[in-house]
């Protein structure tokens, strides 16, 4: 907490809490309740422009747009997560297992990494969604697989270094076991780069996921997600630009709060920033 | 001499380092950290290791503790050939054999609590129950001179000194018999040392340890040794008690080495043995005895056969060919040799 409040005067923490913690509050609201049915349609109140009774207007069904907005940040968060913990989870695991191990474990496990890296991520996607079909769980695992490599390269990185550190000669003297040495006392410090690493993937991955959905291959109708509406959108984007303005800029808005908490996190966790 | 129990036997331990060649082209050689070095360790002793930086020190303790795998060579304690046996045998044995490391903010784990770090050894030992574990946690940090607050700190709360207590208070929760300290005041502020030195010493009475003492500081190193051991490029050049070692040196890299101690002499002031040039690359030793190449009293044989351990009538071993006759009458020639060495 002390360190949180010395940080009290960084913009990026601030702001990017603000933006997140906003979209985090939608999200938890949408699960009770919503201006309107997500899904109710009204054909006479079709396109229409924001008003008091539908704040970002309503789509091509007369379907309220705040609400599916609303709605949408559930899909966003889960994805994000999603996405995450497979790419964090695994990542940390191989990236540990290959920087302590060394030699000829390090090479097989680098060498697979490259190779997932060499793959282009939305075709990886393409793939699983096509074999495995659409929806929001096979686009989040397809999402985790393509973070697990960037994770695996910065945990990595971190076990070599650590790893020669005298704390840890120390371990081994006493008898601590590898898998315990590598997870409970490398682990912890070398973990700052990869909460930044970890906050930049959910960024990538909701970005990924509206790609996704626009390509109708993520989310599937009447689910709402905010890559699907910006695809819907646009054949109405000169006669109701409004509708392409809400799931534009709630995307923008939420990459951009997890930048700038990625950044904060960097600032804070950086032992030369003290 | 009494006969003594030896605890640690080095019988040609070699610890070489290959040295990685451009792309496709192999090993460009090797370093040869170690280089066919042998001495025993008695019982409740402290034998010193001194030497230049490079010259392999940290490495033979980190070899005799197989943390590095050695090239070559073996490694009795108590009669148990270390190189012999398996990973987990390895780690019973080795909970005799501890280490105090050089850096005191690098070897204590800056995410751990102090009482975790003393304590960890005796979880993992799994013999006491957490009330035991405890209790003798407090004792440990209460012997090495801390208080109970110290066991919910951090270590970058303390100095030092203090964290050079908190390595010292981990190796001993191992109830260890040997221990290797790897330059462990080295860090330190030179009236810190002495505090640390001090304590090392006090608990290698209470509970009979037995140090390897690795050490560039040859004051440090006599203060608390009982034997010294010179090494130079990998290699032991000159080993014996240190009255011997200090007040009769016979290898003139030794002689060289006790010139440069500074004294608060004035009046009788020491003629300085100066060496040329610098220590070779380790990579690609000279040919012959490694110190031909600096040494003012080299001749044609230093430069083609490497000399051997010797045991002199003074007491110490010298690898040395000007005294390969162990015969060598140490007083007068050494004067000699002592004398040609300041022109």
């Amino acid at each position: 907490m002390k360190t949180l409040m010395s940080h009290g005067k960084n913009i990026n923490l601030i702001v990017g809490l603000l933006i997140l913690s906003a979209f985090l509050l939608l999200m938890l609201l949408s699960f009770f309740y919503t201006p309107h049915d997500i899904n109710a349609m009204n054909v006479a109140n079709k396109l229409r422009g924001p008003s008091s009774e539908y704040w970002f207007g309503t789509d091509e069904f007369g379907r309220d747009i705040f609400s599916r907005i609303m709605k949408g940040t559930q899909t966003a968060f889960f994805v994000g997560a999603l996405t995450v913990s497979i790419g964090v989870v695994f990542g940390t695991l191989i990236g540990g297992i290959a920087g302590y191990v060394g030699g000829w474990v390090d090479e097989v496990f680098m060498r697979i990494m490259d190779s997932f890296m060499a793959f282009p991520g939305i075709i990886l996607a393409l793939m699983l969604v096509a074999v495995f079909g659409p929806g929001i769980v096979n686009t989040s695992i397809a999402l985790g697989l393509m973070a697990i490599p960037s994770i695996a390269r910065i945990a990595r990185s971190g076990f070599i270094q650590h790893k020669e550190f005298e704390y840890v000669m120390a371990a081994k003297l006493i008898g601590v076991k590898p898998f315990k040495i590598m997870f409970r006392h490398i682990l912890p410090n070398v973990s700052s780069p990869l909460i930044v690493a970890a906050s930049i993937s959910f960024a990538v991955a909701m970005l990924a996921e509206a790609a996704l959905s626009y390509l109708g291959l993520g989310v599937q109708p009447p689910d709402p997600s905010w890559g699907r509406m910006l695809k819907d959108s646009q054949a109405y984007l000169t006669s109701s630009p409004w509708y392409t303005y809400a799931p534009g800029i709630s995307i923008t808005l939420m990459v951009l709060g997890f930048y700038m908490l990625s950044n904060a996190i960097r600032d804070i966790m950086d032992p030369r920033s003290n | 001499m009494i006969e003594r129990e030896k605890l640690l036997t080095i019988n040609h331990l070699k610890k070489y380092f290959p040295i990685k060649g451009a792309l496709f082209k192999g090993n460009a050689g090797q370093v040869k950290a170690v280089d066919d070095v042998s001495f025993e360790i008695y019982k409740g002793e402290t034998l010193g290791i001194v030497g230049e930086s490079g010259s392999g020190k940290s490495t033979l303790g980190r070899t005799i503790l197989r943390l590095m795998e050695p090239t070559d060579g073996e490694i009795i304690f108590e009669g148990t050939n270390l190189e012999k046996l398996r990973t987990r045998q390895l780690v019973e044995q080795r909970k005799q054999m501890q280490m105090i490391f050089q850096d005191p903010f690098a070897s204590l784990n800056p995410r751990m609590r102090v009482g975790q770090i003393v304590g960890e050894p005796l979880a993992v030992q799994k013999m006491l129950t957490k009330a035991e574990r405890a209790e003798k946690v407090m004792d440990l940090i209460k012997k090495v001179g801390l208080t109970k607050e110290a066991l919910t700190k951090f270590p970058h709360e303390f100095s030092g000194g203090q964290r050079q207590r908190i390595g010292i208070a981990r190796a001993l929760s191992m109830n260890p018999k040997f221990i290797i300290a790897d330059e462990p005041v080295s860090a330190l502020d030179v009236s810190v040392q002495s505090q640390v030195l001090n304590l090392m010493m006090d608990l290698q009475d209470e509970f009979t340890l037995t140090y390897l003492f690795i050490s560039h500081d040859l004051s440090v190193v006599k203060h608390i040794s009982d034997r010294v051991g010179v090494m130079y490029l990998g290699r032991i050049v000159e080993i014996g008690d240190k009255k011997d070692i200090y007040s009769n040196p016979l290898h003139p890299y030794t002689q060289a080495l006790l010139s440069a101690i500074p004294v608060v002499n004035f009046e009788n002031e020491r003629e300085r043995i100066q060496l040329k040039g610098e220590q070779p690359n380790p990579s690609d030793p000279p040919a012959g005895c490694a110190f031909h190449t600096r040494c003012p009293l080299a001749f044609e044989r230093c430069k083609l056969e490497r000399p051997n351990l010797m045991k002199q009538s003074s007491g110490q071993l010298v690898a040395c060919h000007l005294y390969e006759d162990g015969t060598h009458n140490t007083k007068d020639t050494s004067e000699d040799k002592i004398l040609v060495l300041q022109h």
